[in-house]
């Protein structure tokens, strides 16, 4: 992948005349970004943009903090305070950011290999303690960035560079898992679900604690050609014959399979004090007048 | 600039360094600790838990070492000054992290609470076997600063140093202290508030709006090479890559920028190594035999060197305040004109090697080993000065 920076500024389209409806949150002079055609990553990421300016947050109060991976580059792209850590710690990074700055609105945005393998220890604990935050996961099966392996959320059976003859592993069913650990908001949509996707990335930032988006994309480029299942368009067609909708639906019944119907929906939707709120509640408690409220977290909370 | 006297303990207080050093962070305007407990670093968060709600700070602990060391560089970046602890095992843990520290410029303080190793070791018994990890730890090539207390006091006084050079250089700094230091107990004065020299963050002078880069030395301070922070909300939109990046901080996958880049981490620390490196000299100017050692080990030196000297030999003792970057010039300089060196540490033979680089063969090097576990008998250390004195 052999990045040169282009010369284009927001003031000077791709295409003479034309701008992007979502050209204002993106920093187009990194155009063209580095993902292949038919990827589903840009579909999410124009969902992103249009579901932050539905929901009105200024720019400069918007965080975006993503892992390593073809969706860590996310953060590469968005015209916000932007940052690309390390492979599977987005979560701990925007964790230590919403601590010391809460009035940022903070959201991780990265791959399932990323999230919920080397760095599926800080997911659950990050929805267990109910940090406020977004975490967006593009889920498309495998490992991209690094050449089609083997992902905790690979279907049983399906290929993958580091399981030629078909992974044998019980699959991450991530609404599950994210319920299970403590989510306050769980949803999953696929990058076919346009609308649905957006309102969803809206719903879960606007929501106080820790909220979760599963984002099911195709990666043409390896998953879908070492599977058969066809060029982008292909993948995202078959996303809308195998998906259904199901709103509220128990979260056991997302597993994934090869062939099984998407479910699709807001799976969780509940009320639980933010990790703010406990803490705050705690400390107050105990000390009482001595507890000293650090000055960023002032106005913001408590 | 003064410390905030929130943060500051003034008075007379008997304190072991692990503590002390918390009070140093504090001092130091540390706002932020996300930490994961180990042996014997882990009074340094306890102490820091118990504080920071009273001062306005916050504590974390989060649940691992690789959590806690990027917690803290997402805490820089919302604004705070931040410190995280560990030993040993949680400092291998925390390399990748260093490494991400030092290639974004993140001001920061990471102590290791050395103990004996490799691996579990002797969770409660001193070493300082990390001193070549402390400097080539993380992948890459870098500089970073480390520096060693041997007390309490210096627990305080070297965790403050140690942020405000976090702050000038942009970059992570170590306190490369041992449990032996750490969980001594001894007299620690910290003075009045504004006594305290504190090195603020340097903030870009650019509005929101107006096109901030985070790596562009258009507002570096003359001759320097540490180019003003920002942080989230202020309308700079900065943005923060471990890859390779160009002063905008987007990534550029070349060897031309590699080579900018590196080359100006590694200038920014080289170039200023005299402002950096502190040493202690204890009779070294008539010296014929050199001690050179640091931290618990150096303090040990003491009663050796002192027998040596009323015994008539000419023994100086070099303490290593600032271990990395190594004071290799000073080693060399009395390289040309002393009979030898003795250079007592808790390990099998890690900083000896820069003082044996140094000397570059001009006179003999005896190092004292230690296995860890239990500092040197100064009987050994006086033998060997011995040794070198026939
Ligand atoms: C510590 C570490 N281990 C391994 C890697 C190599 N690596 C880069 S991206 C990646 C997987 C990314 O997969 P996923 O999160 O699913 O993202 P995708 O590329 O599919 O969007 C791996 C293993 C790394 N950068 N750092
Ligand atoms: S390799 Fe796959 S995930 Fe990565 S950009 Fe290409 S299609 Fe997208």
């Amino acid at each position: 992948m052999n990045e040169t920076c282009s010369i284009a500024t927001p003031s000077t389209p791709l295409v003479p005349g034309e701008h992007h409806p979502v050209e204002e949150w993106l920093r187009m002079e990194r155009m063209p970004h580095i993902w292949c055609p038919g990827c589903g990553i840009g579909t999410s990421v124009n969902c992103f943009t249009r579901a932050v300016d539905e929901l009105g947050i200024p720019h400069d109060q918007i965080a975006i903090v993503s892992g390593i991976g073809c969706t860590g580059r996310v953060a590469g792209y968005l015209r916000l305070d932007s940052f690309h850590t390390t492979h599977g710690r987005a979560i701990p990074f925007a964790t230590g950011l919403k601590l010391a700055h809460p009035e940022t609105t903070v959201v991780v945005y990265s791959g399932d290999g990323d999230l919920f393998a080397i760095g599926g220890n800080h997911f659950i604990h990050a929805a267990r303690r109910n940090v406020d935050m977004t975490v967006i996961c593009v889920n498309n099966f495998n490992y991209g960035m690094t050449g089609g392996q083997v992902a905790p959320t690979t279907p049983e059976w399906a290929a993958a560079s580091t399981t030629p003859y078909g992974a044998a592993e019980k699959p991450f069913n991530l609404p599950n898992l994210a319920e299970a650990a403590g989510a306050v908001y769980v949803a999953r949509w696929t990058v076919y679900h346009v609308r649905q996707l957006t309102k969803a990335i809206r719903e879960a930032m606007k929501k106080p604690g820790f909220t979760f988006v599963e984002v099911i994309a195709p990666c043409p480029t390896l998953f879908g050609r070492r599977n058969r299942l066809g060029d982008g368009l292909a993948m995202y067609e078959s996303y809308h014959t195998r998906s259904v909708v199901k709103n509220g639906a128990d979260t056991r019944e997302c597993a994934l399979t090869m062939d099984s119907p998407i479910v699709c929906g807001s799976f969780v939707d509940i009320e639980r004090p933010s990790y703010f709120v406990t803490q705050i509640g705690a400390l107050r408690r105990s000390l009482g007048d001595r507890y000293v409220l650090p000055d960023t977290w002032k106005g913001v909370v408590g | 600039m003064g410390a905030d006297p929130r943060g500051v303990l003034t008075g007379t207080h008997f304190l072991d360094g692990d503590h002390a050093a918390a009070e140093g962070a504090l001092a130091a305007g540390a706002n932020f600790s996300a930490g994961y407990p180990i042996t014997p670093s882990t009074e340094v968060v306890e102490r820091l838990a118990v504080r920071f709600p009273k001062t306005g700070g916050v504590f974390i602990q989060m649940e691992d070492e690789l959590a806690a060391s990027i917690a803290i560089q997402g805490a820089v970046w919302g604004g705070a000054k931040a410190i995280t602890v560990t030993s040993g095992p949680g400092f291998s843990l925390m390399m990748e992290h260093l490494g991400y520290g030092v290639i974004t410029e993140t001001p920061f303080v990471l102590i290791d609470v050395q103990r004996g190793g490799p691996s579990t070791g002797l969770p409660t018994l001193p070493g300082q076997a990390d001193m070549m990890q402390a400097r080539w730890g993380s992948h890459g090539d870098y500089e970073i600063i480390a520096l060693a207390p041997q007390s309490p006091q210096e627990c305080f006084d070297l965790t403050i140093k140690a942020f405000n050079f976090s702050e000038k250089l942009r970059t992570p700094v170590l306190l490369m202290m041992d449990e032996c230091v750490g969980h001594m107990l001894e007299r620690v004065e910290i003075p009045p508030a504004e006594q305290i020299e504190i090195e603020p963050r340097r903030f870009t002078d650019k509005g929101p709006g107006e096109q901030y880069w985070p790596y562009s030395l258009e507002e570096c301070e003359p001759g320097g090479l540490v180019p003003p922070m920002t942080k989230v909300g202020l309308g700079h939109y900065p943005h923060i890559t471990g890859l390779t990046h160009d002063e905008r901080g987007y990534p550029a996958m070349n060897a031309a920028a590699q080579t900018k880049l590196v080359e100006r981490l590694i200038a920014k620390i080289r170039d200023r190594r005299d402002e950096i490196i502190i040493l202690e000299e204890d009779h070294v100017d008539d010296a014929e035999v050199v001690v050179v050692s640091y931290g618990i080990t150096a303090r040990v030196c003491h009663p050796a060197v002192d027998r040596a000297r009323a015994e008539g030999h000419k023994v100086g003792l070099l303490r290593l305040i600032t271990v990395w970057p190594f004071a290799g010039s000073r080693i060399r300089a009395l390289a040309g004109r002393v009979r030898g060196f003795v250079v007592p540490e808790m390990n099998m033979g890690q900083m000896v090697r820069e003082v044996e680089r140094a000397v570059a063969g001009r006179c003999p090097v005896r190092h004292v080993p230690n296995a860890g576990g239990a500092v040197h008998d100064p009987d050994t250390i006086y033998a060997a000065i011995r040794e070198v004195c026939r």
